[in-house]
Formats: structure tokens, sequence, C-alpha cells
């Protein structure tokens, strides 16, 4: 029977979460370690997401845009690819949209669209040139994608700083028309900051899994990412389909910007440093085995420890920072399951020999 | 004359086969000896057990005249033999003079000794006449100076008798003359050399005298001097063909497949295909048989698409197809069974099904408006999988998890099942078992009766002989000679694929 887990697709499966209660368990340890109780800062920490309606909606405020960017990292990773430039294609997703949200007036019923796909294009294009590059001259993503990264914030930055700066260090607001902001669902949620973006979220994930699994570009998409050379095979432009999967990739990544920037805050500011909702994407994918609905458990997941790490300070004392070590660990050991699976055959083989 | 190296008597099993029966093997001092045999005759287990890698069952071992027991590589290195192996052993982003001293570098004070090393190398290279530039990292230089480079590794470690093992499956013509320049200078220095090769030509060329084996059993050493071409290729080969396969006489109508004048370079820019002509007709198979990198790969590659040609013409079905891409040739009517299944036949990561639709999933009515129809496809998938008895689970199991033999009947089915034209088979039966053989022999030649054209590209000579009607020999990216099956044998095959030249008077 325990055999059967742990092969084939229920695998899957069982090495996140073995990886999550790895995780926990070694916070825990760092708790006692560090002279608090860890079953008080886990409880504090439950009821952190859980205790308020607030709580929980600033949760779900919190995992929208980490939805899109476990998407873009994982849309980009179904084709062999490592698009590590998700932070930067959200960034510029956020500028646009707000731009867009500010500079036209127009009904909501166009003028909402028209900000969010602005958003997503800026992101496209953000993926579009690491994806030439790529197919073009071999460059290799990862380098080009982290080097956008900073160009997106500093450019989106210099923007602001000198067209756009409002009050402080931020822009107007946008439009209303333009804005995801929910009366209903704040109101729902204790005037939590939870917005329409969420539902659009979870659409998000439909898209992509549709994408990936029904459509022929899809098949193709997956198929370069398996194997390069069987694809070109088998007739598929292989440079076409790595020039589109990081195009897509940055469309939702810009899509996941415009969320926060028309549904969490209504304006865009100027960033001192990088926002980590595009680096978190990756942790995000990688714990959700880039597939759309493992990308919306985790990026809950992750979206809550976040929430909750401010409860835990509060009400258990315990440092907000332990929630990044949960999460870092949680990642270890998810990227460790080959680790797993070997502990897992020595117990076996050594209940054989008993 | 003393011999440098005797293995008497030498018996090598493996469970279930004996690789070497009885073989012997006596090298001179200062002589070039040729170790002749196809593949999987057995050269490279005499070579490995001389080597220290395996140990045989009988026989004895002397170097020098003194008798040894070579236990590991380790031990014939400090005999002073070494290898020069076919897949070079070399560290890609180390320097020259860094490969070479790789193991055993000179130190002082536990620091390696820079200066010592470039001069050791330097001093080698002048004796033996063997041009490296020994700063240049191994990624920089060409395939002929990686070879010297493992040439000199050997010799530093202070081999005198040297093996080559195939060393000139992998030069370009120019390097090969220059390799055998080499050698002839490594006699005169003293060294004594064993090469393993089935290339005849280069044997009579260099080598002093030459053993043949034949499916692991030792045939006999003969002076090349006294020898031919001929006389070695029937040494190497000489046997009846058992292995017949049923079919009848070819009926072929019009040319379906008409290259003019073909160029084509490979991965590195050498031109590898020079000037090829082809023509296959409907109806028949046409076999292209010739050693293992003499232009096949690029031929299939470009007539699939897969690589741009250098200059001339592909026609398939009168429809012009040089510069096309894969899918338009493919639409074209050209199917096509790779070399390498795992490489460019097969999704490994995807289903049995999604493989068998890998060439036509896009069209009607697997793709409706960009969106697939899955149910369409898997049940033609699970129509192909019973029509060509994939063994499988079912279409949904990935397709890594099949035998074999059981991937290349799906291949077979998608390739075949589009009713191609023209259908090229590059060695469909490689790595397969006797049933699957058959099943795919049979399945080529169903295809001609059923008037397509078939190419078959092979390194079997078997399989060519008793697939095809017509043999094209490639050698050096030119068809050399186009006979009849049933007017040829393995022995004129194993000679034109060689290089050398059918004897005058014989009908073409």
């Amino acid at each position: 029977m325990m055999n059967n887990i742990f092969k084939g697709k229920l695998f899957g499966l069982v090495v996140p979460l073995i990886a999550i209660g790895f995780g926990f368990l070694a916070g825990a340890v760092i708790m006692l370690i560090s002279g608090n109780n860890p079953i008080n800062g886990y409880v504090a920490l439950v009821q952190g997401v859980f205790g308020d309606t607030y709580y929980f909606g600033e949760t779900l405020q919190r995992m929208t845009p980490l939805i899109f960017s476990g998407l873009a990292v994982a849309f980009a990773f179904r084709t062999g690819l490592l698009n590590i430039g998700v932070e930067g294609q959200l960034i510029v997703g956020w500028f646009v949209s707000v731009l867009v949200g500010i500079t036209i007036e127009a009904p909501m019923i166009i003028h909402l669209p028209l900000a969010i796909l602005a958003g997503a294009l800026a992101g496209a294009l953000w993926g579009f040139v690491p994806g030439v590059l790529k197919a073009r001259f071999q460059v290799h993503e990862v380098i080009v994608t982290i080097m956008m990264n900073y160009i997106a914030m500093h450019v989106v930055n210099h923007f602001i700083r000198n067209y756009m700066l409002e009050s402080g260090q931020r822009t107007a607001f946008i439009n209303d028309t333009a804005s995801l902001s929910s009366d209903y669902l704040s109101t729902l949620t204790n005037f939590s900051r939870l917005h329409w973006g969420f539902l659009i979220a979870i659409a998000a994930c439909v898209v992509m899994w549709f994408i990936l699994w029904k459509t022929k570009k899809g098949f193709e998409l997956r198929s370069v990412g398996y194997n390069k050379h069987a694809s070109s095979y088998a007739g598929m432009s292989v440079n076409m389909n790595i020039i589109l999967s990081m195009s897509v990739s940055g469309a939702f990544a810009g899509a996941g910007g415009a969320m926060v920037g028309l549904g969490t805050y209504n304006y865009a500011n100027i960033l001192p440093s990088f926002t980590n909702l595009g680096f978190d994407g990756i942790a995000v994918a990688l714990l959700g085995s880039s597939t759309s609905i493992g990308i919306f458990l985790s990026a809950f997941l992750f979206g809550g420890l976040k929430e909750g790490a401010n409860n835990m300070q509060g009400q258990a004392g315990v440092a907000p920072e332990l929630v990044e070590i949960i999460i870092a660990l949680i990642i270890f050991f998810v990227a460790s399951s080959y680790l797993i699976r070997w502990i897992y055959s020595r117990v076996q083989s050594n209940k054989e020999g008993k | 004359m003393e011999y440098v190296i005797e293995m008497n008597n030498i018996r090598k099993e493996f469970p279930g086969i004996v690789a070497n029966d009885n073989i012997t093997l006596q090298v001179k001092q200062g002589e070039i000896h040729a170790l002749l045999g196809e593949n999987g005759a057995g050269k490279s287990t005499l070579m490995n057990v001389l080597f220290g890698l395996y140990q045989p069952e009988k026989g004895e071992i002397k170097v020098r005249g003194k008798k040894v027991d070579v236990t590991d590589p380790n031990v014939a290195n400090n005999l002073g033999i070494g290898m020069v192996h076919q897949h070079f052993m070399l560290v890609q982003n180390f320097t020259v003079t860094e490969n070479i001293i790789l193991g055993s570098e000179p130190t002082n004070k536990g620091t390696i000794d820079h200066r010592k090393a470039a001069k050791d190398v330097a001093d080698i290279s002048d004796q033996y006449g063997l041009r490296v530039d020994p700063k240049a990292k191994i990624e920089e230089i060409s395939v002929g100076m990686q070879q010297r480079v493992e040439i000199l590794k050997t010799l530093y470690r202070g081999a005198d008798i040297l093996i080559f093992d195939e060393p000139t499956a992998a030069l370009t013509p120019q390097e090969i003359k220059e390799l055998i320049q080499i050698m002839k200078n490594l006699i005169k220095e003293g060294k004594s050399i064993i090469l393993i090769t089935h290339k005849l030509k280069e044997i009579m060329q260099v080598c002093d005298r030459c053993t043949v084996i034949r499916r692991g059993k030792g045939i006999g050493t003969v002076n090349v001097a006294d020898s031919t071409e001929n006389s070695l290729a029937e040494m190497m080969v000489g046997r009846e063909v058992s292995f017949e396969v049923e079919k009848g006489a070819a009926k072929p109508k019009d040319n379906v497949l008409s290259i003019k004048d073909l160029h084509v370079e490979d991965a590195r820019g050498v031109s590898v295909v020079n000037g090829l002509n082809l023509d296959i007709r409907a109806g028949e198979i046409v076999g292209v048989a010739g050693v293992d990198g003499n232009g096949q790969t690029e031929l299939i590659e470009a007539v699939t698409g897969l690589r741009q040609a250098k200059s001339g013409t592909i026609n398939v079905s009168g429809q012009d197809v040089t510069s096309f891409k894969p899918r338009k040739v493919t639409e074209a009517g050209v199917g096509h069974i790779p070399q390498d299944r795992h490489k460019h036949g097969l999704v490994l990561e995807f289903t049995v099904g999604e493989n068998i639709l890998l060439q036509t999933y896009y069209q009607q009515p697997f793709t409706k408006n960009g969106v697939l129809n899955y149910p369409k496809m898997y049940e033609k998938a699970r129509k192909l999988i019973e029509e060509y008895d994939v063994r499988t689970p079912n279409e949904k199991t990935l397709a890594r998890s099949l035998s074999g033999g059981n991937q290349q009947k799906a291949i077979i089915a998608r390739e075949v099942d589009r009713s191609p034209d023209l259908l090229i088979a590059a060695q469909p039966t490689r790595g397969l078992d006797v049933g699957a053989i058959e099943f795919i022999h049979k399945k080529l030649i169903e295809e001609r009766d059923k008037g397509r054209a078939v190419m078959l590209v092979s390194l079997e000579l078997d399989e060519v002989l008793n697939v095809s009607d017509r043999i094209a020999v490639i050698y050096e990216g030119e068809i050399v000679a186009i006979v009849d099956a049933d007017k040829t044998d393995e022995k004129e095959l194993g000679l034109l694929m060689a290089g050398g030249k059918r004897e005058e008077g014989e009908p073409i």
C-alpha cells in the first residue's frame, strides 16, 4: 500500500505535504531554541489566518499576486525555461496598469479590462525580450531575466519620480473606473483589502490549465519543454515556442502586477527594493509542482504564512522572520524530494531486512 | 623477432555469450598491428582484457616476453600500455596541458609545478610531432587536436604500446591523414601500436600485420603486404547469411525521391555530404549502406528538413523540398523513423497516445480552433496501438515506460499510418530483439508492396542485404555504388563501404 504512494502520480502530492510538515517541524525547533513556545506560536499563526474574517480577507488578498507569479514561473517552466524575471514583469505590469488607470477616462466596462490588459502586455513585453534573446542568440534566459528585473524597477521608479509623483513616494490614485477594489468583498471580510482580483486569479489558474493541457499551442509548449529535438522533428518551431512561452509567462506576471496596482493599492509607488512578489512565485510554482491547482494551494499557504506572521509577533512574540525561515525550509525539503524518496527507501528496506 | 605483446588463447565469457573464444594476438616491437572485425565481433572486449578492465577466463598475457597479470588499468599503465579512446576522456573546460597532466601532475611542495608541466608537454609534443596549443581549452580546439591531446596523455604517462580504438571515426579526411603521419612518427620513435578498426583502407595504408576476429573467434593473422582489401573483407565477414526475410520481387514505378548533387555540412561546419545523387522509386526499398559517420545522418537530416542543405536539390513526388521546414516536408509525404528514438522519435514524458499523434495533433479532427480534442486523439491512438501491436497497458501510459521494441512500434505506427510516399527508416531495428526486428522488416516490405518508396539507412549489413531491393553504398558523403541486393554479398559491400573499388569486369 505505502509503496504505491511513493510511485506514480500520488508522489507529486506526497512530497510537498511531507516538505511542509518538515518545514513546520524545523520551525518549531527554531522557536524552542530561541526561547518561544512553538505551540503558542503556531496557534497564533493559525489564528492570524482564520481567527478573523479580516485576516482571512487579507490572506486572500496576499495570495492573489502570488498565484499570478506562480503561474508565470510554472508556464515558462513547462517549456523548459526558468523565468527569474517574474519580479520585473510584475513591476512593469503594476506600473503600466496604474498609468492607464490614471490617464484614461472611460466607462468601467472598457477601462478596467483595458488597464489589466495593458499590465499584462507590459509584462509580456518584459518576457518577450529574454525570449527572443534566448531563441535567436542562445543567451541564457536566467541571466537576462535577472537583469531585466533591475531595469524594470529603476525605469519604473524613474518615471514615477520624474513625471507622476503625487504625494510622498507614490502616484495619484487611479480612476474608480479602473479599480478592482470591491466594497462588497471588503465589507464581507471586515474591511480588508480583498478585491475582485482574487476571482481573476482563480480564472487565471483555469486559463493556464486550459492553455497547457487543452490547446494545440499548449501541446507544443509542453513538447518543447520535454524534448526540443523530438519537437523540431515533429515540425514544431522550437524558437517560436520559446518566445511565446516567455511572453505568456510575462503576461501572467504583468497581470499579477495589475492586481496589486488596481486592486490592493490603487496606485504605484517608488520601490526602494524589489517587492519579492515575483521571486516568491518561484517558490509557489515549485511547491505547486507547476500545476494550476497546486499553485493555488501553495499561494494560499505562503499568503497565509505571511499574513499570520503578523499575529505571531503580536500574540506569541515570535519574530515574523521565522515565517521566512519556515518558507525557506519548505522549499528546501521540496527541492530535496530525492532525499525524501531515499529516506523512505532506506526505511522500507530496513523493514524488509527484519 | 620478439613480441612486445602476446595474448595467447584468450577466452572471455559474459552471461550467455562468449565474447572472446580462444583468440591469439601477437604484436611485434615497432609495428602497427590492426585488429579487424565487425561491430560486436569482440575487438573491444579483447582490448579491455589487455587494459585490465576485464579478467579473462582462460589464456595468458605476456608483455615483452614476461607473463603478466593485468588486474586493473593501473597495472596496464605501469606496463607502458596506453589507450586512446574512441570517445575522448577530456575535461572540456581545462586547458590542453591541464588535461595531459591530470592524474599525474608534477608537484613542487604540494602545489602543481605548472612550469615543469608546460615544459614536459612541449618536449613530448616536439619529439613526436604532435601539434597542440598547450594553453587552449579543450572546448575551443578541433576534434583532431583533441585526439592528439589523448595521445599525448598516454605518452606523458610513459606508454610505449598504444591502443587506438577506432581513431578515425570522428575525424575529417585531412585529420585522418595527419593521424596516419603521427602513427608513423610514433613507430619511428620506437613505439608499438594496436589499431582497432573496421576500415580496410586505413589498414592497407599504415598497418604491418592484421589480426581478424569474427563473432568472438580469432580467424587469423596476416601480413598486410600479402593481403588485399578483398581478402581482408572476406576474413572479416566470410559467412553465409542465415537471416533471410521473405519477400517477393519489387515492382518499382516512378521516382519518388530524387536527390541531385547534394552538399551538406555537419554541426561543426565540415562538409560531410559531398555531391550526393540518389533516386528512389515507388515500390522499392533502397538500402543505404555505409560505415557510421560517412554522411548518413546529415543526408537524412537534409531530406527531412532538420538540416539546411548547402547546395543541391531534393525532390519528393515532384515537389522541391530542399528548403522546406520539417513540417512542410512531412506534409509533402515523407515519413521518418529516426535513428535515435529517444532523442528525435519520442517525447518520453508524453503518453503513448500523444506520441502517436505527434505528427498529426494539429490537424482536424484532433485540433479544432486551436483546441485539442483528446477523446478523438486517444481514439485514434487506441486504433493504431491495436493495429501495430504496441504492447502498452493503455494509450495514457507514459512512453518512457515502454520497452524499446514497443516504443519503436509506436513510432512506426505514427509514421506509416500517414501513408507517406517516402518512408525513411534510419537504423530501425537498433537494439531490438528478434521478434521486433522481424515485425519491422515485414512492415517495411508491406509499405513497399503498397507502392511506397522506402529508404533504409542501416549500419547492419545483414539488414540492408535482406530487406533492400537495391543497395546504395555511401562513402565519405557520396553514393559510390548502387547494386542490386540479390547480386551482391557482404564481402563486396564491406569492400565498397570501406572505400574500395569493384574489380574490373564485374557487373554493376
